[in-house]
């Protein structure tokens, strides 16, 4: 790292440019469907927790795991996707630009997106494809299901290519310039999803596809479990880097400071590329054909992922500590005091960053090779996500929704929204911590996730488990209500705020920041690593299990009611 | 690219932590033998009873030795199948001998299953094809459910046994 010092390029100041009216239309359509999401999908949430009560049955007929279908689908990937690609293509378009055609394109990203969401949304309405986000085989979902989920996954790789278009582009025009940090940031956040998401892509085109079809008699499940895993988890960093890029580039200017690092946020992220994906093991490490020597190695890439965590940690809390200091604040924790509070931008996320200290921790119990047999499928597991993409990723998201549509829009953010946007942040950390909580706890008990209301033939245990179901409902209640108060919110902000200008914060370098070293532009080398480490970490085994298969499975539709 | 000198203490203390971390889990696993299930054997998915373990009369309990035993299951949507009682009902529970040391032993008919033993780390996938097994000494006594805890369809709730360990 010294020697690179001699070749560091110019510095620039942050880049802002204007955003136009078919930019933040483009942005806009994005963003909103990932809302109407939040209010089906949390709808859903709510039936889920009022029927494992014991309390409630739903109506005509419908069915738990249709409902737990469309909570996992239109939550985890359909309102993810969304926001992320809007945010994205909202950075990008402030810090490098876009094209008129790169806009067109984007806008074929959409619809190819659109057109797969509500494939895959019909084929669940009508009880045809209540096999989970997960889709494991060898339950077999009706074809559409399958090309829906395939289309969605095209459409978002459309929109990253328009996004790497945009930064070459744009690094054309100003040779010798470091891209700016957001720019890099997308542009990691989405060379890893096109990677990643290439796995549960060959399982679907190639395996799923065909086999739902009829045109293959059988599929080979552990296979296409591994390659669900090898994408399953580079999708849970593919929501938090949004985050990140948020607490690193944006939150800084909030509470009015300075980057604390561009090169240490450029650092992680690159850390975050290569070991995310490597790691897929660790969700699979109860599974009966896999070497465990293997699974032990991907536990230990997994854990690599500290590293830039605690990186960030410290990154985030020096900035707050620094901001604090520069506008007085004495003593050890005085800066503590200094950070606005009353201001929703930075509330929200910084109740995000708190939530992520469990979930974190949580997290590294789940991947610790024997230590995940005594919480691996309990709904410890439902607990600590709805901890870290729940809480962590979503309350970021809100937060950064709280300027991102006025400013998009034109309008303005006013105290009155603010209030309400702090009241939404406080009912969502009451709601979350009673649900998230009584999920861990019960899940330590052996409760399993996944599953509909039952009293499994009576038992102690079983009846500790309902307990915790109760609280569960309460805590899913609360949250309901803030979701109902974040549409509100949303549509407020859209529609109503008054007009005027809303900024979007980007924290901009000290003054005598050092300059950041000019390999962090080496694409090459960075993918490079990436696809080392993914072949190291999966040739032999994926070898193995395609060497040692027994035989395929036939499609089971029975068990999901078709 | 410059590190800050407490952000160098914390990242040493931090990545230290973390090599201690995996050196404990890596003993565990390597050298007392706590590794997750992963035996890699297989199986004839659509004709499990091709293995003895899974023909109908080798399912359930079956003593091996003093303080041993081993438990089949014949897992399918949405039944654990642990072999009949002496008037032909289906066994739901199954009784153990606190101290004991069993061998479990599942395999699939159909998709994809949870077994676990609630509360103890007796937590596998049971999958097409592989024959799911780890041993593990029952040495709490109470009465266990045995739940399954991977999505196998619309009766999956309704999938469960029950382990009593007595003293």
């Amino acid at each position: 790292m010294q020697l690179a010092k001699k070749e560091t390029v110019s510095k620039t100041s942050v880049q802002a440019l204007p955003i136009s009216k078919p930019e933040s239309r483009l942005y806009m359509s994005f963003i909103s469907v990932a809302f109407i999401s939040l209010l089906i999908g949390g709808l859903m949430g709510l039936l889920q927790v009022l029927v494992r009560s014991g309390t409630f049955t739903l109506p005509a007929g419908i069915d738990y795991y249709q409902v737990l279908t469309v909570h996992g689908v239109i939550l985890g990937l359909v309102l993810t996707t969304y926001f992320i690609i809007g945010f994205h293509f909202s950075l990008m378009g402030k810090t490098v630009g876009i094209s008129l055609k790169q806009r067109k394109v984007a806008w074929i990203a959409f619809w190819i997106m659109v057109i797969g969401t509500v494939m895959t949304a019909v084929t669940i309405l009508y009880g045809e494809a209540s096999v989970l986000y997960t889709f494991y085989a060898p339950l077999r979902a009706h074809p559409a299901f399958y090309i829906g989920l395939a289309l969605v996954i095209v459409g978002s790789w459309v929109a990253g290519f328009v996004n790497w278009h945009q930064l070459k582009v744009w690094k054309k025009a100003h040779p010798g310039e470091k891209s700016p940090l957001l720019a890099f940031m997308v542009t990691i956040n989405t060379v890893m999803w096109f990677i990643a998401s290439l796995g549960v892509a060959v399982a679907v085109l190639i395996q799923f596809i065909p086999w739902s079809l009829g045109y293959a008699e059988t599929i080979n499940v552990l296979l296409s479990r591994t390659l669900f895993w090898y994408f399953g988890h580079p999708l849970v960093y593919f929501w938090l880097l949004p985050a990140y890029m948020a607490w690193y580039a944006i939150i800084p200017k909030i509470i009015g400071g300075k980057l604390f690092s561009d090169s240490l946020a450029r650092m992680s992220f690159v850390l975050f590329l290569f070991f995310s994906i490597p790691v897929g093991f660790h969700h699979q490490l109860t599974e009966p054909g896999i070497d465990p020597t293997w699974k032990f190695i991907q536990v230990t890439l997994t854990m690599m992922v500290v590293i830039p965590s605690l990186m960030t940690a410290f990154s985030l809390f020096a900035t707050f500590e620094i901001t604090g200091r520069r506008k007085g604040a004495k003593g050890l924790f005085g800066w503590f005091k200094k950070l606005p509070w009353k201001d929703v931008r930075f509330l929200a996320p910084f109740i995000g960053m708190l939530a992520f200290i469990p979930g974190g921790a949580g997290g590294i119990i789940n991947a610790s090779h024997q230590m995940n047999s005594l919480i691996h499928n309990t709904i410890w597991v439902t607990g600590h996500f709805h901890l870290t993409v729940a809480t962590t990723v979503m309350l970021t998201f809100f937060g950064i929704s709280y300027w991102l549509i006025p400013h998009l829009r034109g309008r303005k953010l006013t105290p009155q929204i603010n209030r309400l946007g702090i009241i939404q942040a406080i009912i969502w950390t009451v709601g979350m911590t009673i649900m998230s909580g009584a999920m861990h706890i019960q899940g330590l008990l052996g409760a399993p996730r996944r599953s509909s209301y039952s009293e499994y033939g009576g038992g102690e245990q079983v009846t500790e488990w309902i307990g915790y179901q109760m609280a569960q409902a309460i805590g899913g209640t609360i949250l309901f209500i803030g979701i109902l108060l974040m549409v509100y919110i949303f549509i407020k902000l859209t529609f109503f705020a008054p007009k005027g200008v809303e900024e979007f914060p980007i924290a901009e370098e000290e003054e005598d920041a050092e300059a950041t070293p000019a390999w962090f532009e080496n694409w090459k080398l960075w993918i490079g690593i990436t696809i080392a480490l993914i072949l190291v970490a999966y040739t032999v085994p994926v070898i193995d299990i395609i060497q040692h298969s027994p035989t395929g499975s036939v499609p089971f539709d029975f068990p999901i009611g078709r | 690219m410059h590190l800050h000198k407490y952000e160098k203490i914390w990242l040493i203390f931090g990545t230290g932590s973390l090599v201690v971390f995996l050196l404990i889990v890596g003993y565990g696993a390597f050298w007392q033998g706590t590794h997750p299930q992963s035996h890699g054997v297989t199986i004839d998915t659509n004709n499990i009873e091709s293995n003895e373990a899974f023909k109908p009369e080798n399912l359930g309990l079956t003593k091996v030795e003093e303080d041993k035993y081993i438990v089949n299951i014949a897992a399918s949507a949405f039944f654990y199948d642990l072999g009949k009682d002496e008037d032909g009902k289906s066994v739901k529970t199954i009784r153990i001998p606190k101290g004991s040391t069993v061998l479990w032993q599942a395999a699939t008919k159909d998709v994809v299953h949870g077994f676990h033993v609630a509360g103890t780390n007796v937590n596998m996938m049971v999958e097409p094809g592989y024959v799911s097994s780890i041993e593990t000494v029952m040495d709490k006594p109470g009465t266990y459910t045995i739940v399954c805890n991977e999505y196998c369809g619309i009766g999956h709730h309704m999938m469960y046994a029950t382990v009593e360990v007595y003293e």
